[in-house]
Order: structure tokens, then sequence, then C-alpha cells
């Protein structure tokens, strides 16, 4: 599915932000996480206020005219060059791959096609872009990883996690088994096909439960309130949450508490 | 089990997919023979490409297909007489009904009264086996799979292996019920017995009807992939052979075949090479011992030629039929085959059954997929698969007035409500203040959020709406 070669810019002294909607509504620490740690390396964030949503809920489930009038909302966000920086492998890929299908044969065509190519994955900027050093403050833990699918198939980012997890040294990262296969999130899937969803999340958070680790952190909102919401309905003895609010309570100095 | 009424031929309804699927998911012994299964499958083909260069090799894949299809017609023609000058007759259908009935006129032509059949999912699409019956002609089963499958009076739940629904116990019960054999769980023992059943067949059929993996447009050759060597049979024993086939088999090149069968085996079973490979250039000659009488090769549209004039839609052609998207399809292991009710289930299912039932009839298809993109990441070929189900999903809500839907059927999933919803959203997401408004508002009265959503809460809690938005607490920091 990665077919495109990443050629990943020099990094920049500022970035666009482009927090998702899901991390706007329901995750904001995870998206102050996400700027701190940019921050961090002495890069300007940019938060454009306008923002909503990438689309992407009606551009899967097929309702392209809509899903494009929310996107032909975002393309003006981003006037200078710089690289826009998302929280998201799903929101990211929606931006990257698909705004170029989606304006294909409109106005609109080069300006998404523009925007696609600045988009990246933040865990991936940091790693690949800012080259970031962290250093493990925290307690010693074990945690397990699910990367999204999107963030391994279309953005291509599934080594960035681990390295990322393996800079911190009190951090004991396990693996699941069938770590690459879908915890059933799929946006509108998993409303419309519930009991195959259902299905598809109680194995997942099985294999999180039977590595041992109590915590699990992931690349994307959508998977999060997936997997911890049927661990906590389900009394299951694991949490999630996103890595980028893992990373910035490992290492920002307040004893890895959460922020 | 109960359920077996349900998988009979021709008491599917396309339609019913949502009911199928929570059978299936609530079926312990499906969710562990498919589970068990795809796991095997998914080891076995990543062992079998360990030391290749996989991405190069699908690159030749997808572009070898790709090549093929661009010169389609062009290749047909080549096809067409090559195989007449190797001594086949060829014929062409429009649609399954017309396969059916060339197969029938040259069954009557030789007085024939029993087929003997090998692997062919374009003969599952045509239901030759039932219209053959209905013509007073015997059509049996003579891959393993297959020939449980039909003395269970099911369909497929698999391209590759069409009885992977079942294990051994259950295989042994039906055996023991409709053939005699002893109960067992020894594999070899019942395999022993069905050979042995099937033997007599063989040297008793007057026709023989196969596939095609591969049909090779400048020297005429037919390609035959196959582990049993009931395929050799079928094609070697009967007077007659007739070979069916859809019209995308067509490879320019003998060279092409090496880079698709590289990837067919591995992709399909993890196999390094199937242990025949069959390539059929013509009847018996005068000087040979063996070999049928008469070849016939029977070229079957069933809409693929309408697929072929959209530029996207196209690539639902480049499959080789290997099935390694089904293996490692999340949604197939938990529902299986049966539940798409359609020739070929899984994630090729859903982008091209659409195209053969209609829009209309398949509508379900596209949505029974979270878009994980392990099907397109594995496609020996390259087809962009969730961008297809994205597409079709598309045409079935007729959702995109820059692109219209033009595949059969489209529309017919789209329903005012869901339509009204999806028009609030937007108008909504598309305005920045009014987003800002809403979300802040949301975050205020979180308290009083609903705690079910339907399906979602079922097995999950609700998602927590946080106290403030990022865009509130972006804004007091730039306070």
């Amino acid at each position: 599915m990665v077919d495109s070669i990443k050629v990943y810019p020099a990094k920049p002294s500022k970035v666009y932000f482009y927090g998702t909607c899901l991390v706007d509504m329901f995750y904001p620490d995870a998206g102050m996480a996400g700027i701190q740690l940019l921050e961090r390396e002495g890069i300007e964030v940019i938060y454009p206020e306008d923002q909503t949503c990438c689309g992407q809920p009606a551009y899967t489930s097929g309702y392209h005219d809509e899903a494009r009038a929310v996107a032909k909302a975002q393309l003006g966000l981003f006037p200078e060059d710089w690289p826009i920086v998302v929280p998201s492998g799903s929101c990211g890929g929606m931006m990257r791959k698909h705004y170029p299908a989606l304006f294909k044969d409109t106005a609109d065509d080069g300006k998404a096609t523009e925007i696609a190519g600045r988009i990246w994955e933040l865990t991936d900027f940091l790693v690949n872009v800012c080259h970031i050093k962290l250093d493990d403050l925290g307690e010693p833990t074990t945690v397990a990883m699910h990367t999204s699918c999107s963030a391994r198939r279309e953005m291509g980012v599934a080594e960035v996690g681990p390295k990322l997890l393996g800079q911190l040294k009190n951090v004991n990262l396990v693996e699941q088994v069938r770590a690459e296969e879908c915890c059933g999130f799929g946006g509108t899937f998993a409303v419309r096909h519930p009991e195959i969803s259902g299905a598809m999340v109680s194995e997942k958070v099985d294999t999180l439960v039977d590595t041992g680790a109590k915590e699990f952190v992931t690349t994307d909102c959508g998977c999060l309130m997936n997997i911890d919401g049927y661990a906590e309905k389900n009394h299951k003895p694991v949490t999630g949450q996103h890595i980028l609010s893992f990373l910035w309570q490992r290492t920002n100095g307040d004893g890895g508490k959460r922020s | 089990m109960s359920d077996t009424a349900d998988h009979s031929a021709h008491h599917i309804d396309v339609k019913e997919f949502h009911p199928r699927a929570r059978a299936a998911i609530h079926n312990p012994q499906i969710r562990q023979n498919f589970r068990k299964a795809m796991d095997g499958l998914m080891s076995k083909r990543k062992s079998a490409f360990e030391g290749w260069e996989l991405e190069t090799l699908r690159d030749l894949g997808a572009n070898i297909r790709l090549r093929a299809l661009a010169n389609l017609p062009d290749l047909l023609e080549q096809l067409e007489q090559k195989l007449t000058e190797n001594g086949m007759t060829v014929h062409w259908a429009a649609d399954g009904d017309e396969a059916c009935e060339i197969v029938r006129d040259i069954c009557v032509a030789r007085n024939a009264k029993s087929v003997i059949k090998g692997k062919s999912m374009v003969s599952e699409e045509m239901e030759l086996n039932h219209y053959l019956d209905a013509q007073g002609i015997e059509a049996l089963e003579s891959d393993l799979g297959e020939y449980i499958v039909q003395l269970a009076d099911e369909t497929p739940s698999h391209i590759i292996m069409p009885a992977i629904h079942k294990n051994t116990e259950e295989i042994s019960q039906l055996l023991h019920a409709k053939t005699g054999t002893d109960l067992s769980h020894d594999v070899e023992y019942l395999t022993a017995n069905a050979r042995l059943q099937l033997r007599e067949k063989f040297m008793n059929a007057d026709v023989g009807v196969s596939g095609v993996n591969f049909a090779v447009a400048e020297t005429g050759t037919l390609c035959l992939v196959e582990n049993e060597g009931n395929g050799r049979m079928t094609t070697t024993v009967p007077p007659c052979h007739i070979a069916v086939t859809g019209i995308e088999k067509v490879v320019p090149n003998l060279e092409d075949v090496t880079a698709l069968l590289a990837l067919l085996t591995r992709s399909a079973t993890g196999q390094h090479i199937t242990t025949y490979f069959n390539m059929i250039s013509g009847p018996r000659k005068a000087d040979e011992l063996d070999g049928p009488e008469e070849v016939h090769v029977v070229l079957v549209d069933n809409g693929r030629s309408t697929i072929y004039q959209d530029d996207e839609l196209l690539d639902t052609l480049r499959c080789i039929r290997c099935g390694a998207c089904m293996n490692h399809c999340p949604v197939y292991t938990r529902v299986g085959g049966h539940t798409y009710g359609t020739t070929y289930p899984g994630p090729i299912g859903a982008i091209l059954m659409p195209h053969m039932v209609g829009l209309d009839e398949g509508r379900h298809l596209p949505t029974a997929s979270s878009l994980c993109g392990a099907c397109g990441e594995v496609c020996p070929v390259k087809i962009p698969i969730p961008d297809l189900l994205v597409r079709l999903r598309q045409e079935s809500v007729d959702g995109d007035t820059v692109h219209p839907a033009k595949v059969r059927g489209h529309g017919a999933k789209r329903g005012a409500v869901e339509a009204m919803i999806w028009k609030g959203w937007s108008w909504m997401h598309a305005r920045p203040g009014i987003y800002r408004m809403g979300t802040s508002m949301g975050a205020r009265f979180r308290k009083l959020q609903p705690g079910k959503f339907g399906g979602w809460t079922q097995y999950r809690t609700a998602p927590k709406l946080a106290a403030k938005t990022l865009h509130q607490r972006m804004k007091e920091r730039s306070q």
C-alpha cells in the first residue's frame, strides 16, 4: 500500500498542527502532548483555529460530496509551505493518500495534491525529521503497542512507534500475537457491523491482555476508543492511551504522571 | 448443523449478509475452523516469500497484469487464433447462462451423460453443476474440497480451499453419511477413499471440465495449477475436455507466467510450486497415446467487459485468484466465506461480485470491511482493494456528483435518513465557527452525553468527551 517513497524534509522551524476531530473532542491531552513534544524539539507549532475534520468518516461511507465540502474547508488552512503534522495515521492517510483522489477533476485538484505532499504522521515526523532523543524519567513498566492499520499500511510508519518506545530505558515493549491485525474500529464499520467489529476487538483485547502488559499505546484515537472502550466495558486488565501522551509523560520531568 | 441449509447453493440471498454474519460470529465451530486455517495460511505465505524481494515481485506481477489488460481485446483475438491453430475450439459466452448452454451443446453433440470437473471458480459463477443436473447430465467435482462441498450440497467458502469451513470431524461424518466411508480422523485414509471413488468416475466420464489459471496468447497454451492430480486427470482422461475461463485470464507471453505462478502458489497456499502444473496445448495428436480427442475453450465475459470500461474498476480484473486477500482479511476470518452469499467471498468478492449481481443486490458487500488494508498489502498483483471498496461504497449511495456512479444497481443503498445525517455533518464541519460552538457545547455539557450508542456500546463503553476541546486549550494558551 505504501507505494511512494517518502522524502523527509529537513527539520523546519515551524509546522502546522492538524489535531483531528477525535483528538479535539475526546483526547485533547494527546494533542497537547504532541504539540509539546514538537516544541521541545525547537519547532514552533501553528494551530490553525479553523480546522475541523479531515472528512474521512463521510469519505469511507461513500458520501464523497459531503466529505469534499468538509475537506475543502481544510485546504485553506495551510498557506505557508511548512509541513503539516497529524497525530493520527488514519486522518494523515486520508489527507496524504485520499485528498488527491477526492479532489480529482475539481478546481482544488492542485491544491489538494500539494497539501497531501506536506502531511506527516506525528511520530514519524519526530523520529525521521526531528531525530528526537528521548530521556526516560518514568518508573519501569511494560507496555504493548497497537499500530493502527492506516499508520501501518497507508502512512508506512509501523517501525516508528517501537523505535520511540525503544529509546525509553525503563519501558519494556512486548508484542501481542497478530499485532498487525485490525482492532475492528474502521470508523462507521464499528456501527454498521457491530458483531463483526465486536468479535475483532474482543480478540485484540485478549491478545493484549495475554502479553501481561497492563497498558498499551497506539497511534490512533479511533483504535484507542475501540480497544480501551471494550476493555473497560468488559473489565479487562488493560488500559490504553495515545503514544504521544505516553511519550510526553515519560519524558517531561513531572515523574510520569498523566497530564 | 442447522446452518447447512443456509449454505446450500440455491437458497442464498446476497442481501442477507447481516443475519448470516451474526450467525457465523456466534458459531464457535465456524470461528475456530476459519481462525485456525487462516492463521496457518498466513504463516505459510510469509515463510514462502522469505528470501524473496517480495515488493519487486509484486510490482512485476502487477505490471504483467496491467500490460495484459491494456491489450486485452488484441490479446483475446491472438489467443483465439493460436488456440484454434493448436486444434482447440474457441467459444465466447456473454454470461454464465450462455456458457452453460455452450457446455451443454458440446455434451449433447457427444451424447455425453457424465462430466468430471476440476476446480473452476468460473464454473461456480455459471452454476454449471446445477444446470447440467437439470439437463440430465451428471457433473461430479473431482477436487477433494469441491467434492466435499458437492456432497454436502453447499457452495465453496473459499476460492482455493472450498471446504475450509469444515474440520476433519465434520468431513469424516459427511463422507460416512454420503459414501459409506468409515468414520475416521485419519486424513490419509479419508483422502484415499475419496480417491478410490473418484478414480472410477474419471475412467467413465464422457467429458472433463476444468478452469484455467493463465491463458497464454502467443502460444495458445492453457495453464492449470493444482495439487491433487485431478486437474491432469480431468483434462487428459475423458475423450473431451472443456476449459472454462474468464476473459481476463489471458497473458501475452509464456514468460509472464513465470512471475505470476511464483506469486500465485506462494500467495495462495505458501507453496513454492504446486504438485502439478499443467500446460495444455491442444487435443491428442495422431502419434500420441493419450489426451482428449477434443478440447474446447469457453471464454466467459459475465460482466468483465463492463468492469473493463472503467479505468479504476479495471484493476479488479488483475486478480489471479490466489485467495490471499481472504486469508488475511479479519472480517472474512470472523464470518467465513458463506456469509457473503456470493461465488467469490472476502475482499475480492466484495469488489467483484457487485458487478456480477448488481450493486443493488450486493450493496452490503463493500461495507463488510474495516478498510484495514491487509488485502491490498498482500495482493500479489497489487489490486488497490480498499480504494475499490470505497469507490463501490460511493457508488452504492450515489455519493459523488463529480464522479457519478455507473455500476449497475448504483444508488440502491442511499437512504433519506442517512443522507440527511451526512449532509448535516458536512454542513457543521465545513463551518469552523459552528463546529467550534458545537464541540465546546459538547464539552461543557458532556455529563449529559448519552451512555448508549447503538452497536458501539453493545461491546464498549461510550467515548468520553473531554472537559475542554483542544481548540479551547490552544485558545487559552495563546491568550
